[in-house]
Order: C-alpha cells, then sequence, then structure tokens
C-alpha cells in the first residue's frame, strides 16, 4: 500500500530530508526537519497517536514501537535516519478481524488503567517475545548458553524498559505469560 | 418483559475503555485531530527568586518556523484573585526557579523546542531559601490544612500522660519531596472560535477547569468546553487546573489559531505540585503492653510564596489509633519554591509512613507483637471527634492478612534470618483513608428502543470510573448492562467533582444512581415518548444531610523484603494487602488499583526522593532516569484482598474509595521489614542502600 | 534543538573527512545518548554523520581466542552473540546489566564507549558544568553527588563513566581500533577515556573527527571464568551505583591472574590495577581480596555524599572474587 503524498515543508534547504518509510503496511513519503524523531514523525504528521511521549528521552518506554522487527524507543530515533525501513506500532499490531493475542491478554488481565504506557509495554512485550524465541538472555538468565526459560522474573526484567506509574506491572507479566504460554 | 436482569455490581469486567487503549485509538489530550494546529513550549525561570529584567525575543522570533513568544509583556491579560499558581505570564516576577515566564509558539514541536532555548531572559535576582529544616526561621502555624481540617487538636493533657508513661518513644521521621510523575505529562490542545474556548485537557476534572478558565479570561463559563475523555494518569497532580491549560489558552488567543502544549517531563518535577518534603516528630507514650496513653505528631511542611498548600500530614493520627491524651500540629514555611500539591493521599501518606512506623517502634519497645499492638489500640469510636464510626474493620484487616501472610509464626527478633546473602524480614502496618463524598449531577436518559444514556461528568484517569459508573446505573435501572451507555469526561455533561480523594465513585456513583432510579420510577407509570425521557438529579442536598459519622476505609499491609547483606539493596519479596473498603464494585479495577498504591508505597519506600539543590532551588534529578520510580523488575509478588463490608451509612454505592488507601501505611509497612531483616531503622526516606551499608549485621 | 545537516557516509574514509572538515559536525551511531543530550541542548551539532550504515557491524573470533567486535553491532546483537556468550560472557553480563531491551537494540558499541556522563549537573544547561561550559564551576563538587566519583577526580569535575560494558572491556585489556585523518590506528581502551584534570571537557584520548571502527580483544585464557556485579538503585533499568567485572585464573589456590575493573566510581573505566597486583601470587582468601580492594581504593578520596562507594566497592569485589574462586575449576 502507499498512502497520498504527504504536504510538508519543501526541502529546499539542508536541514530536512525526503525518506520513504513504511508504517504498519503503508508506504509513506516524508519530508522532514532532520531535527524530528520518530516518535514525533509518528504522532503529529501520520496522526498514528498510538505511540505516547512520556519522558521524550528513553527513559519510560511509552514510545516503544518496532523498527524492522525490533523494539526500540522512538523518541531516541531521528526519522531522517530510516529511509526504507519498516515500522510496526501499536496501531499495526491488532489483526484485520480482531485483537492480537497479547491485547486481548492485557485487557484480559486489566495489565493497564490510565493506558498511556500501554501501546509501548505491547510493542515492547512483542519484541521481548521475540527475542525470547531466539534465545537471548537476559541479566536474570542463569545460563547464558542454555535455552531462556520464561520465568516470572524473566519477564520483570526483560520488561523493565517500560515504566508504569498506575503499576500494572504483575498484571502485564500475567498477560504475556499466557500469551507465551499459548505459543 | 425482559428477563431479570443479573446485578452488574461485583461483578468482574475489564474496562469498557480497554480496547481503545490498546489498540492505540484512546486520545489524550493533545491526541486530537485538529486543522492548522501550532505548538506551544513553555520557557521556565532560571532565576530562584527575583524579577525579570528584560527578555530578548529576537533570536527566537529569527527560527523559522516560530510564530510568537508570550511573557508577561505582551501576553493576553488574566483576572487576578483566581488561583496564583496559575496567574501565568501577567507579571515579571520570580517566585522560583522553573516557573513558567514565557511561552513559545511554532509551526512545529522542532522549532518551538529550539525558539525556547533561545529566549533570552535576563534576571535581578534575590536571596532565597529553598530547603525545609525544623528550625526554620519563618516557620508558621496556617490557619486550616489540606482541604480544611483544623490545624492543630488536642485532647487530655498530652505532656502529663506522655511524662507518667511506662514506655516512651520520641522519633522524628523524614520524608523528601516526591513528584507524581503520570506517565502523560500535563498537557492541554486549546482552541478559540468566536468568543468560545474548546480545551482538550489532561485534568482530573473537566468541571473546575471550565470554572477557572471562565473566570480567567472573564468568560461566561457555557462558552468554556473542557474534554478530558482519556487521562494518561494524575496520582493528585491533576486534581486542579495547573499551568499549561492557561499557557495553552493563553497562546491559542495571542497566534489565533489552535496550540497544542505539552508539558515536558522535566517541566514536571515542580510547576505542577509535588508532596512536600515533610519533618515529622511522633510521641507515644504506653504502658508496658503498649496500650497507648499520650499520641502527639507534630509536623513540618513547605509551601510556596505564590500560595499555601499545607498537607495534613498529622491527621491521620487523629482518628486512627486510640489514646485518651492526644496532640497534633502542622507548621509551616513559606520558600522560594513551587507550590506543593496534592499527591496519592496527601496527608496521610507520609503521615501514616511516620505513625505506623513509630508503632512499629513501640512494639518492638515493648516486646508486643505489631499487629496484636494494633489490635490492642483500636478504637471504638473516632478519638478525634467522638463519633461513631460508619464501619471500623482495621483489626478484621489485620487478623485476615496475618492469617494469609502466615505472621503467626514470625520470630520477631530483628536481623535474624539469613538467606545466602539475604537479610530477610516482614513487617506490618496500618491504613485507613476517609471516605467522603461530595455533591455531583448526573442525567440518565431513556430511548424508546429499550437503551439508556446516563451522563455524568467524572473522569477516568485510569481508575476504573467510567466502568463502575456503568455498572452502577445498570443496577440501579435493574437492566442488563449491555443496554446501557455511560458518558464522562466532558464539561458539557453535568457538573461533577474531580478525581481525587477516593470520592470518586461514592460521589459520582450517587447522582449516577438517583438518576437512574428517578428515571425508573418514571418509566413505571409511562412508557419512554417517542423523543426520549430524561432525569437530572443533584445531590447536593443529599449529601450535605448525611448524618454526622466518622467513615474510613481501612486497611492492613504485610511485606517481606530481603536486603543484601554486602550491598544494602533492598529488594520487596511480598506485598500483601487487605483492605475494608465497602462495597467493590469492579475487582479486576478495584484490584489494580489497590497494587497501584502499593506499588507507590514501594516505590517511596524505596526508590524516590527529589534532590534539591539548595544553590539553585530546584530538584537536580528531574527525569525518570534519575528519579527512579518502581519497574516491573521491582514488583515481585503482591496481593491485594478486600473483605466483604456493607456499609449502609456511606452513600447508595455504598463504597468508600480505593484510590488511595493502597499507598497508606504501604511505605511503613516496607521500612519495619527492613528493620526486621537488618536490625537497622531508617527514618528519613528512602531506604537507600547507601545509608544501610555500614550498619549492616556481620555475616 | 539546532537545525542540523544530516549524511550518510559512504565508508570511513568519508566519514572521517567530512568530521575533520566540520568543527560542529558529529557522528550519529544508535542516537541513544546523543540524541538525548541533543534535545537538551547539551551537544549542538551543525552537521550530524550516520555511521550506522558503515561495514562494522560483524562479531568476528580472532585467533587464539580473541575478539574483533564492530563499531556499530547493536548492543543487544554483541550479548545475544553465541560467541560472546561462551568464550566471553563477561560481555554478556556487563551489557545486559545495562539500559534496557529497547535501548540495547539500539545502543551501538562504539557509542556505548563514547556515551557522556549521567551527572545531572552536565545534563542541565540552567546549572555551571566545567565539562559543557569550560570554565563554568563544577556544581556537582559540593551539590548532590552522590552518584558520582570517589576516584580521580579533579576540582573541576567529579563525574563518572556510566557504562557497563567500558568497565568489562577494560578488564579484558581491549584494543580500539580508530581510523582518523592520519589513518588506522590503535590504542589501548584503558588509555581511550581520561580523568578529568585541568580539562573535563576533554574526555577520550581521541581528537576531533577520530571514528571507532572496533575493538579487539586479545585471547585470555581464563576469560569464561567472570562475573560482572552491578549494584543500582531500582531492580533494572538503571545505571550503576558501583560495579566489578572480575575474571580470576586460581592454580593450586593460588592467584596466577587476575582482571579487575570498577565502574561508576570516576571519570573513565577503572582498571584497578594495584589490587590485581596485590592478588597475583598469592594463595587466595578473602581476606586477601578484601586487602587488595584495600590496596585499590586507598587512592579513594570521596566525595561529600559518596563515601559508601568505598566499602560497595570492596564488598563487590570480595563477593565477585570469592565467588569466582569459589567456583574455579581444579
Amino acid at each position: 500500500m502507499r498512502s497520498g503524498r504527504e504536504s510538508g515543508k519543501p526541502a529546499d534547504d539542508d536541514r530536512s530530508s525526503r525518506i520513504t518509510l513504511t508504517v504498519n503496511g503503508v508506504d509513506h513519503d516524508l519530508t522532514l526537519d532532520n531535527r524530528t524523531t520518530l516518535l514525533d514523525a509518528l504522532r503529529e504528521r501520520l496522526t498514528l497517536i498510538g505511540s505516547k511521549k512520556g519522558c521524550d528521552h528513553g527513559q519510560c518506554g511509552s514510545c516503544t514501537v518496532r523498527l524492522d522487527g525490533r523494539r526500540v524507543k522512538s523518541c531516541l530515533i531521528l526519522a531522517v535516519t530510516l529511509d526504507g525501513r519498516t515500522v510496526v506500532t501499536v496501531e499495526g499490531l491488532a489483526g484485520p478481524a480482531d485483537l492480537s493475542p497479547l491485547q486481548a491478554a492485557f485487557v484480559a488481565h486489566d495489565a493497564f488503567q490510565c493506558g498511556y504506557c500501554t501501546p509501548g509495554q505491547l510493542c515492547s512485550a512483542r519484541g521481548m517475545l521475540d527475542e525470547v524465541a531466539r534465545d537471548w538472555p537476559s541479566a536474570v538468565t542463569e545460563d547464558l548458553t542454555a535455552p531462556v526459560e520464561l520465568t516470572d522474573a524473566e519477564v520483570r526484567e526483560r520488561m523493565s524498559g517500560n515504566l508504569c506509574r498506575c503499576a500494572a506491572y504483575p498484571h502485564i507479566v500475567a498477560a504475556i505469560r499466557d500469551v507465551a504460554a499459548a505459543r | 418483559m425482559s428477563a431479570p436482569p443479573v446485578g452488574a455490581v461485583g461483578r468482574e469486567h475489564p474496562r469498557l475503555e480497554g480496547r481503545d487503549k490498546v489498540t492505540g485509538t484512546a486520545r489524550y489530550a493533545v491526541e486530537y485531530p485538529v486543522d492548522d494546529v501550532t505548538y506551544g513550549w513553555a520557557v521556565p525561570a532560571a532565576a530562584t527568586r527575583g524579577r525579570i529584567s528584560r527578555i530578548d525575543t529576537a533570536q527566537t522570533l529569527a527560527v523559522p518556523g516560530v510564530l510568537d513568544v508570550l511573557h508577561h509583556g505582551n501576553a493576553p491579560r488574566l483576572a487576578p484573585g483566581v488561583d496564583d499558581t496559575l496567574f501565568l505570564l501577567q507579571e515579571p516576577t520570580v517566585h522560583y526557579r522553573g516557573e513558567f515566564v514565557a511561552v513559545v509558539v511554532a509551526e512545529t514541536l522542532e522549532a518551538a523546542r529550539e525558539g525556547a532555548r533561545l529566549v533570552r531572559i535576563d534576571y535581578d535576582t534575590e536571596a532565597h531559601s529553598t530547603v525545609l529544616s525544623p528550625h526554620h526561621p519563618s516557620l508558621y502555624r496556617p490557619d486550616t490544612v489540606n482541604p480544611g481540617y483544623p490545624t492543630d487538636t488536642a485532647e487530655g493533657d498530652f505532656d502529663a500522660a506522655f511524662a507518667a508513661a511506662e514506655v516512651q518513644l520520641d522519633t522524628t521521621y523524614r520524608t523528601p519531596a516526591y513528584h507524581n510523575n503520570p506517565m502523560e505529562p500535563h498537557a492541554t490542545t486549546a482552541r478559540w472560535r468566536d468568543g468560545r474556548l474548546l480545551v482538550h485537557d489532561s485534568t482530573q476534572g473537566s468541571t473546575p477547569v471550565q470554572a477557572t478558565l471562565a473566570q480567567l479570561f472573564g468568560l461566561p463559563p457555557e462558552t468554556v468546553r473542557v474534554i478530558a475523555e482519556h487521562v494518561g494518569g494524575g496520582f493528585g497532580s491533576k486534581g486542579a487546573p495547573k499551568a499549561p491549560v492557561v499557557l495553552a489558552a493563553l497562546a491559542a488567543r495571542q497566534v489565533d489559531r489552535p496550540v497544542r502544549l505539552a508539558l515536558t517531563r522535566q517541566q514536571l518535577f515542580g510547576p505542577i505540585g509535588y508532596r512536600t518534603p515533610t519533618i515529622q516528630r511522633v510521641r507515644l507514650g504506653a504502658d508496658a503492653d503498649g496500650r497507648i496513653a499520650a499520641v502527639c505528631h507534630d509536623a513540618i511542611s513547605q509551601t510556596s510564596k505564590v500560595q499555601e498548600f499545607a498537607e495534613q500530614t498529622a491527621v491521620y493520627t487523629r482518628s486512627m489509633y486510640a489514646g485518651r491524651h492526644r496532640r497534633t500540629t502542622h507548621r509551616l514555611v513559606r520558600l522560594d519554591v513551587p507550590t506543593p500539591f496534592w499527591m496519592r493521599a496527601p496527608g496521610e501518606c507520609p503521615g501514616a509512613y511516620a505513625l505506623e512506623s513509630a508503632l512499629d517502634e513501640l512494639a518492638t519497645a515493648c516486646g508486643v507483637d505489631p499487629v496484636e499492638l494494633r489490635v490492642r489500640n483500636d478504637a471504638t469510636v473516632d478519638p478525634d471527634s467522638g463519633q461513631p464510626f460508619s464501619s471500623r474493620n482495621l483489626v478484621a484487616c489485620l487478623r485476615e492478612g496475618a492469617r494469609r501472610f502466615d505472621w503467626a509464626d514470625r520470630d520477631p527478633t530483628p536481623g535474624a534470618r539469613r538467606l545466602g546473602r539475604w537479610l530477610i524480614g516482614t513487617g506490618v502496618a496500618g491504613a485507613s483513608y476517609p471516605a467522603r463524598s461530595r455533591a455531583a449531577t448526573a442525567t440518565a436518559a431513556a430511548a424508546p428502543d429499550g437503551t439508556f444514556e446516563v451522563r455524568v461528568n467524572a473522569t477516568d484517569i485510569g481508575t476504573g470510573a467510567r466502568t463502575a459508573l456503568w455498572q452502577l446505573a445498570a443496577d440501579a435501572l435493574a437492566v442488563p448492562a449491555d443496554r446501557v451507555a455511560i458518558r464522562v469526561g466532558d464539561s458539557d455533561l453535568p457538573p461533577a467533582p474531580v478525581a481525587g480523594g477516593s470520592m470518586g465513585t461514592a460521589s459520582w456513583g450517587w447522582a449516577v444512581i438517583r438518576a437512574c432510579e428517578q428515571l425508573r420510577q418514571r418509566l413505571r407509570d409511562t412508557a419512554v415518548p417517542a423523543e426520549g425521557l430524561t432525569v437530572e438529579v443533584s445531590t447536593a442536598d443529599e449529601v450535605r444531610a448525611q448524618r454526622p459519622l466518622a467513615r474510613y476505609a481501612y486497611g492492613a499491609h504485610f511485606v517481606q523484603v530481603r536486603v543484601d547483606a554486602d550491598t544494602g539493596e533492598v529488594r520487596v519479596d511480598r506485598m500483601l494487602g487487605v483492605f475494608a473498603v465497602g462495597r467493590v464494585v469492579n475487582p479486576t479495577t478495584a484490584r489494580s488499583q489497590l497494587i497501584g498504591g502499593m506499588t507507590m508505597g514501594l516505590s517511596m519506600a524505596l526508590h524516590e526522593e527529589g534532590l534539591l539543590d539548595e544553590r539553585y532551588g530546584d530538584w537536580v534529578n528531574h527525569d525518570l532516569a534519575t528519579y527512579h520510580i518502581s519497574g516491573c523488575a521491582d514488583v515481585e509478588r503482591i496481593e491485594a484482598y478486600w473483605l466483604p463490608e456493607e456499609d449502609p451509612d456511606l452513600n447508595p454505592a455504598r463504597v468508600k474509595g480505593i484510590g488511595e488507601i493502597g499507598i497508606v501505611g504501604s511505605a511503613a509497612a516496607v521500612a519495619n521489614a527492613v528493620h526486621h531483616a537488618t536490625g537497622v531503622r531508617i527514618r528519613d526516606l528512602p531506604i537507600r542502600l547507601d545509608k544501610l551499608l555500614d550498619r549492616l549485621p556481620a555475616g | 534543538m539546532r537545525a542540523f545537516r544530516y549524511h550518510r557516509p559512504a565508508d570511513v574514509t568519508e566519514a572521517v573527512a567530512l568530521l575533520d572538515a566540520e568543527p560542529e559536525a558529529a557522528y550519529l551511531g544508535g542516537g541513544t545518548n546523543l540524541v538525548d543530550l541533543m534535545k537538551l541542548g547539551v551537544q549542538r551539532p551543525d552537521l550530524l554523520v550516520d555511521v550506522t550504515g558503515l561495514p562494522l557491524d560483524t562479531v568476528e573470533a580472532l585467533p587464539h581466542g580473541g575478539l574483533r567486535i564492530g563499531a556499530t553491532v547493536r548492543n543487544s546483537d554483541l550479548a545475544a552473540d553465541p560467541m560472546v556468550r561462551r568464550d566471553h560472557p563477561l560481555l554478556s553480563r556487563a551489557l545486559l546489566a545495562g539500559a534496557s531491551g529497547q535501548l540495547r537494540n539500539m545502543a551501538t558499541t562504539a557509542g556505548n564507549l563514547l556515551q557522556r556522563t549521567r551527572c545531572v549537573y552536565f545534563q542541565d544547561t540552567g546549572k555551571a558544568c566545567n565539562k559543557r561550559e569550560p570554565g563554568t564551576g563544577c556544581a556537582a563538587r559540593h551539590g548532590q553527588n552522590r552518584d558520582l566519583a570517589i576516584l580521580g577526580w579533579s576540582e573541576l569535575c567529579v563525574a563518572t563513566h556510566p557504562s557497563d560494558l567500558a568497565v568489562a572491556l577494560v578488564a579484558l585489556d581491549a584494543v580500539v581500533e580508530v581510523h582518523d585523518p592520519g589513518g588506522a590506528r590503535e590504542i589501548p581502551l584503558v588509555d581511550l577515556h581520561r580523568t578529568p584534570g585541568e580539562h573535563p571537557e576533554r574526555e577520550t584520548s581521541l581528537p576531533h573527527g577520530a571514528l571507532i571502527t572496533g575493538v579487539r580483544i586479545p585471547p585470555l585464557p581464563f576469560a569464561r571464568h567472570c562475573t560482572y556485579l552491578k549494584v543500582r538503585d531500582r531492580a533494572s533499568f538503571a545505571f550503576a551505583v558501583g560495579s566489578v567485572a572480575a575474571a580470576l585464573d586460581l592454580a593450586e589456590d593460588t592467584v596466577r591472574d587476575v582482571r579487575l575493573a570498577y565502574g561508576a566510581v570516576a571519570h573513565r573505566p577503572w582498571r584497578a590495577y594495584r589490587a590485581e597486583e596485590a592478588l597475583r601470587g598469592r594463595p587466595f582468601t578473602a581476606e586477601l581480596a578484601a586487602q587488595a580492594a584495600d590496596a585499590e581504593l586507598a587512592a579513594a578520596r570521596p566525595l561529600p555524599h559518596n563515601g559508601f562507594k568505598v566499602p560497595l566497592i570492596r564488598n563487590l569485589t570480595v563477593r565477585a572474587l570469592t565467588a569466582l574462586a569459589g567456583a574455579a575449576p581444579r
């Protein structure tokens, strides 16, 4: 899919750039101020407001999206660096018919209250489960060379880059464990 | 006739907006599509006290995309005397470092940020005072403490009873500044059209925001509309109109375009309020069995020179435990700092940390089990007012918690349990929080198709209020809940108080239930007309006529910690809370509220501390990398339970409120567990490893 | 944030030439620190040269157990690399103890080494900092300095280096491969970071425009016998209050060889040479480990709020070494 060309500022100066960015399966041609972060490009240019700005400095995780399949903090990535890259945001998690298993598990476990960190938690959890599937170790993994066993402690450590002031942490862990067990 | 409806109240139900939140479609304050939008960026003062002598905006205005810079010299005028914390960009005076003194408006966020950096401001500075101390020369006695309690109280003769007591405890506890840090920074979208003001605001109550904006801008209230459909947490800091909504409205008027203005995370550390640091002296006089005869709680906290805010720190001690001779006092110092404000259980939270720690110390001193000590000091009538309690289940909470926690097996010896490198300990604390209600209005409307719409300007800041009110409405209408729609979060709805003080569901629910009951009554006699049928109620008279009783929620916290014997690192193995909170409308969201409060108590006990630099007068650790809040790995096992409690003397919803009771006492339970683990009593939070490291028992 | 130009160089030579020609240019790696500091106004480059597209993203085994890590290898890839996990677990342990999963997916090897201090005064342009603005003073020296240095600081700067990876690498005698306009050269990592002295604004020995292209670790027979202990103020996702990287080689209970480095105690990752010297050739006991730590920490000059770091590092040293000695292959 390809959206209509964004009407941005013309790239007539050397401090903005044209990039093509694929977001949730849609290609976007964007002319962006070089200073624009991926988070601001998503929110202010593409009106994908699901990705949240909680701290703007990589300290809270609310802006987590998946970039070429990996979870990253979109507030610290300059969009200009992403020409030709692929981003999936919370808006891209659900299937055409219904919620993804993670989304459904978050609802079922009440894994959020105010909901502001939730898109970041979901994208982070999605990426984290892929990392586990690749047997990436974490700080609490006893044996660096053994397959990863996804315990509560593993989930907690791996999700610690996503703060939740409402403190839905145990419900987030439970929701993720549910989905992991079903995989 | 349809089948009799199944009651909705008391049943687990996922929150109504859950789907919107997990799909990223729930819109927060600066996420609404707005044509021709601009971006505002607040500029903080770089002086601690003084006056702006000159503002140079030339460099800012030269930034491509910058539209304007508002400051005291050019901003639209506001009405004085409404709220001094909101009298922004009106005067050259600087009251504290970080006070907003200008706003840059630009076409893009990038231009606004850079423009804000380039505003040049010169100040004539004056000497400042920013540190709270117990001997500060300007300590004074405020007229009342938040939200209107007497400043000091006294019953009996504390001094004589304390002097005569077999066991005397005299300790001082300190808590630092805490910053609310909701995940969504305070933010507003404002637009003016034909003299009317529309704002989307991140607030705990849009009714007061509407009223305040109308006053500040000299508008009829009906020309101001404030929407707060989804709010990314508040924890008190969004409980009143705050700077962003005023700055955005000023800026939007100035540039005659819509403005989105979000504070940065760094800007949340001060201007939007914080929990004051406290210094609390607690004295307990008891007999050898731990029965308290004399209790005194003297609390010192700070306020600003902008507006008085007096944290009701010692109020908790007035009604919590028995003791014939009692005294509580509050003293304040006006400093050159931002104005403190509500943070989850203002007063009760820091006050309970002190009193529940002191009770633990008394238990140790008397050799009495700390659960038993609390049971022995249970009160039969409110020691403060002399009124009976509407219900008081503190002892039941303690007993049930002790049972679940296997407390009976506990060896009271401090510093006596070691598992490898870890020292293990357990602690307990009591908790209480007032169960209040405020007047509200609501409407209930029936449609000819058998559906209903209930409207009340409640705000769901993540509490689950929307869902709970929907459940209450369905039962009051006696219809299946899927035929009921609930609308909240818009000042065009019937006015209602803020989400705060654990009063939301009680107050809004009262109006909702009465509206639904009246509608149901009307529908007994008539069919729904084609245009529908709406009833509107106000609960003002009914709330005012409540009979005078002491109404409180209660709780008991049980905590196990482990402390690293080599490093002093503290980890919380387990937190268990048992609560008596009246009826629980939705167990799903209630559990989340309770564990959320308990975790914030853990965070308070171990992690949070605003570090003030006296020379600058602000907190140097003003971001989430350096002001630590508990993360996922800090919360290992946490459980919240509640007792079945039917209290007929509360409100029609028969609820006591659950937003704050979880944090009250939880930090004390952690601190008491750390003492049990190590033998070290830390009386100034947070309990960080450096305070323990050289005091731990040798392995 | 100042508006800047952006360029993706075709190769290392072009990258180095671009920076050489532009005093206000900076290399951009993962951006996790640079973009953060640009938002704060602490760094204000006029040109960003994005080096993440350069072919520097591989981890290679070197003969006899050595390792070469490309400069742009992401922290998460390095930590998860099977060879690293098996043969150089200290690197995985140090990396996994730092930041968060998302940040490790972004941050690069060279960027990790070159990250700036997290001293709160450095990060706030409203406060005095000689590192950020030479000559303005060090507000931290008599301010909130609990997190800052106990070793090697000067009156002009008491900042610490925040990296965990650098502590592990410096323990392992890593060498940094550098390209600058003069060509390629190598410097021991232990010489890359400076103590602040009279010039806290100079954090490394690299001149402007020098580009780290890789890091080499020489063979170390006991590299697998290592540990990284990190203490922080919450269970995860926090910078170190203190950390210790250690590798131990025991022969018949005697210390044949040892590597020891400390983090969060100085302006650079602190290789504990004195402690190593005190350990080598002696029968290992916990007391010896404590004496070794004391030998290293004798030079410590705690600040008003961080005296606890001395016993903390001492205790961590003892724990790390006794654990390694207890688990030593015999």
